[in-house]
């Protein structure tokens, strides 16, 4: 029936039949991204090898008015991937190559389906590295990346996805070549970059990007404190950052984390421990002593009740795994797990957590939490079972309270998963319609017909007033058979 | 008080009148033409709220940028990207509006960088925020850094909130002989390599190195670089350009190319800065030589000071985003009334 399809037959013309699949066992693999618990097939899968054939994918579709969903590796968490079933979901999974690495410049020139991971990989011979390390960085794409604005657990000292693209280029959605920033500093006009990353597929598709690379330090090392309640360490990492000291990570887990994370890894943490901490310093040996020193002494007045310091390299990494494979342990204790992504200012940490605490109580469900605590971004981890309805609907409601609660504090409901299908609803909570309605502007301004990615992100008006009823109702969602999560 | 500031652009909106949003007025020279009446954001000013524990600081447009300066000091935090001045009235708008960033830019990170929140008054007087207070945030697209740069044709940037840093425990800064290209060899070299570099620039023969960090680490760096330790204030020079390079009649081009292009072959004086990626150039060079010349290394010249801006202060625009530009324009402002002409045309 697939190959019928109008806009098949037109792709037919310049793409190989291998670039182009619309059977169903061709295209259940790519029905959902890492948010499983939304799933939809796309009408056709199209997987150019190359810029000129992604420019007549853009222009065809756009002659036929079909809409179009970029993918890179799938593994974002917010459903920004998930296609539509009247669309195209274009993979840019065949965009592998590394083009250029100039190790003077400390420039790395890629396309988007290249793996974060071996951006550092190559670059190591010359003693440089990408900086941006999101959990998943073996798997994800720097596409993914740049559309997500994707951060990463040393993104306090070294910023995120943003502060690390000097320039991308790609098309609009009528096939016209884009080129925004580049390698000279502070392109001409509005920053436009800015606005391309984290803009989750809906201005236009990236072909290639350029990345800064940064001099790797000399040594790291880390602390992993342990402390008697969680408050406790969320006032320490406050000391950290008043005391003049930005760390090269900063992490928090709590004791469910921990022991989720421990059977399965074996980190070494102290299960004992209401909560750890893991504080990295970087730079030259000098400099890391002299500041590991510090912290040590700033943990242990707030409160520490052990201190191990990595002695080497393997122990460092070991200390990391855990943290790195926060999730994948979760999802090993339980059948499903939602991750949030909610963002606080630090000082409101203590509240957040008793909050959260008590919404596991009033839904009957578990919620480890680790967190980026240098940077106040959350990662509550709702346990559920998706195959029983009841469950599931908690969750809902759960998440949408914990999330409406960061934006109370003055943050935000997501500080690097990215709005995609997931978090829409939030966002009518946390903009007003006039903000909303400019959002629609900027979109608008790159892609006038709204074929880009449509329904991700930005939460149409009407969308929000049916949220607006639902919430007046005492959070008693109706239908709640319906997927809204 | 943002009400009435809303107000009186909604009323300048309605009767299509152009609005010169202004602050201290010390950066009237950026730009092109300015056009439309004098709206002063001196009156809206303060800070909103600065917790050094979560280094950040949310202050209205109207602040004095030395105050807020000397309040982050007494802290011992700073703005990270060591704004320029240009003259005691700078505010804090005019600042995030001109979006320039001073000699750490290299290392730390441009202006639009530290940009984490924006109030902002829309071309129909509506006030919208955008970003927030905290360190990460990827909800909705990222208006804030959008309107930082774009010289107040968007909006009134009424509040902003940025991020911080700690003050360098050390600085040290060095001075080496090099002719132009062994130094941007050197600057480049350096910065691929685990030194606390915050500052370069090159003039006249003469390389001139900040190192800024802990003690131990600017020491040991100072070691591997040489050169002499210089004392004088160099860098404020560099930064407000009170420096004898920028003085004379002569136009002031700024030309932002990659940092490893070859020495730029054009008439009159050169300065670098940024590692290699900042030239800047005192010449009454033809200015589509200028514009060529930064274009054939993929760069792009500005014409920062001068009499005569005829030739349009930036690099034009390739028509699609001239396009983009346009629309991003009147979907902030609608009537134009925003410093229309000061960036481009269309802008």
């Amino acid at each position: 029936m697939g190959a019928a399809l109008p806009v098949v037959r037109a792709l037919r013309e310049f793409l190989p039949e291998r670039a182009i699949l619309h059977e169903e066992e061709d295209t259940r693999p790519y029905e959902c991204d890492g948010l499983t618990a939304y799933r939809q097939l796309p009408m056709v899968v199209a997987l150019p090898e190359t810029e000129e054939q992604v420019r007549r994918i853009l222009q065809t579709c756009s002659a036929l008015k079909i809409p179009v969903v970029p993918r890179g590796a799938g593994t974002g968490l917010s459903g920004g991937a998930l296609p539509l079933g009247d669309g195209v979901l274009l993979s840019m999974a065949k965009f592998m190559r590394v083009l250029r690495i100039d190790p003077l410049a400390r420039v790395a020139v890629v396309q988007p389906g290249v793996r974060n991971a071996v951006v550092s990989e190559l670059s190591a011979p010359f003693g440089l590295y990408y900086a941006p390390d999101p959990s998943s960085q073996i798997a994800c794409t720097i596409g993914g990346n740049v559309s997500e604005n994707s951060g990463g657990v040393h993104c306090l000292k070294y910023g995120l996805t943003l502060h690390n693209v000097l320039g991308v280029r790609g098309f609009t959605i009528d096939g016209e070549p884009l080129q925004l920033g580049g390698e000279a500093p502070d392109a001409p006009g509005y920053d436009l970059l800015a606005l391309a990353v984290g803009s989750e597929g809906m201005l236009f598709v990236l072909t290639e990007v350029t990345l800064k690379l940064l001099p790797k330090p000399q040594c790291a090392r880390v602390i992993m404190a342990s402390f008697g309640d969680v408050e406790k360490a969320g006032a320490a990492v406050a000391d950290v950052i008043a005391a003049g000291i930005v760390p090269a990570g900063l992490e928090m887990m709590d004791r469910p984390a921990t022991q989720a994370v421990e059977q399965f890894v074996h980190a070494g943490y102290d299960l004992e421990a209401a909560a750890i901490l893991l504080c990295e310093s970087d730079g030259t040996p000098e400099e890391v002593e002299d500041e590991i020193a510090r912290m040590q002494t700033l943990l242990a007045h707030a409160g520490a009740t052990r201190m191990t310091v990595s002695r080497d390299e393997a122990e460092r990494l070991r200390f990391w795994s855990g943290r790195k494979a926060a999730f994948p342990a979760v999802g090993r204790i339980s059948p499903d797990y939602y991750c949030m992504d909610g963002t606080i200012p630090r000082k409101r940490l203590g509240e957040v957590l008793r909050f959260i605490a008590a919404l596991e109580k009033k839904y009957g469900l578990r919620c480890p939490n680790v967190f980026h605590a240098g940077d106040g971004n959350l990662h509550p981890l709702i346990l559920f079972d998706a195959n029983n309805a009841d469950e599931l609907h908690r969750t809902e409601l759960f998440a949408g309270e914990v999330l409406e609660k960061c934006v109370e504090v003055g943050g935000t409901i997501t500080g690097e998963h990215g709005v995609g299908v997931e978090k829409i609803n939030q966002m009518c909570v946390q903009f007003r319609p006039t903000e909303l309605e400019l959002f629609r502007a900027v979109k608008r301004a790159f892609d006038p017909q709204g074929l880009l990615n449509p329904g991700k992100a930005v939460p149409t008006l009407a969308r929000c007033s049916e949220y607006g009823r639902m919430r007046v109702h005492g959070g008693q969602l109706p239908h709640p058979e319906l997927p809204r999560f | 008080m943002i009400e009435s500031l809303a107000d009186s652009i909604r009323e300048a909106a309605a009767r299509h009148r152009p609005l010169r949003l202004r602050g201290g007025g010390t950066k009237d020279f950026y730009g092109n033409a300015l056009r439309g009446e004098v709206f002063d954001t001196r009156g809206y000013s303060g800070i909103v709220a600065y917790e050094p524990t979560e280094l950040v600081v949310t202050a209205r447009c109207g602040t004095s940028l030395s105050e807020l300066e000397k309040k982050l000091e007494a802290n011992g935090q700073c703005l990270p990207f060591e704004p320029p001045h240009f003259g005691p009235g700078a505010t804090l708008g005019g600042c995030v509006a001109a979006g320039l960033s001073g000699p750490r830019r290299a290392s730390a990170g441009a202006l639009r960088d530290f940009v984490l929140g924006v109030k902002l008054i829309d071309g129909r007087g509506q006030a919208l925020s955008f970003g927030g207070q905290v360190m990460k945030n990827v909800a909705g697209y990222d208006v804030s850094r959008l309107v930082a740069g774009s010289l107040g044709t968007l909006g009134l940037i009424a509040e902003v909130s940025l991020k911080l840093a700690p003050k360098p425990q050390a600085e040290s800064t060095l001075r080496l002989e090099a002719p132009q290209a062994r130094a941007l060899e050197l600057m480049n070299r350096w910065a691929g390599q685990p030194l606390p570099v915050s500052a370069t620039a090159w003039h006249e023969g003469e390389l001139t190195v900040r190192l800024s960090g802990s003690a131990a680490g600017v020491r040991a760096a100072a070691e591997g670089i040489g050169g002499a330790a210089l004392d004088e204030p160099f860098w404020r020079g560099i930064r407000e350009q009170s420096h004898a390079f920028f003085s004379g009649p002569k136009p002031l081009w700024r030309l932002s190319v990659p940092s490893t292009s070859p020495p730029l072959e054009l008439q009159g004086r050169q300065l670098i800065e940024w590692g290699g990626a900042l030239r800047w150039l005192k010449s009454s060079e033809d200015p589509k030589t200028v514009r060529a010349a930064a274009k054939r290394c993929n760069g792009h010249a500005t014409l920062f000071r001068a009499p005569d801006k005829a030739a349009g202060c930036f690099s034009p625009l390739e028509p699609v985003l001239a396009r983009v530009h346009g629309q991003l324009k009147s979907a902030f402002d609608p009537a134009g009334i925003f410093n229309p002409g000061r960036m481009y045309p269309e802008a």
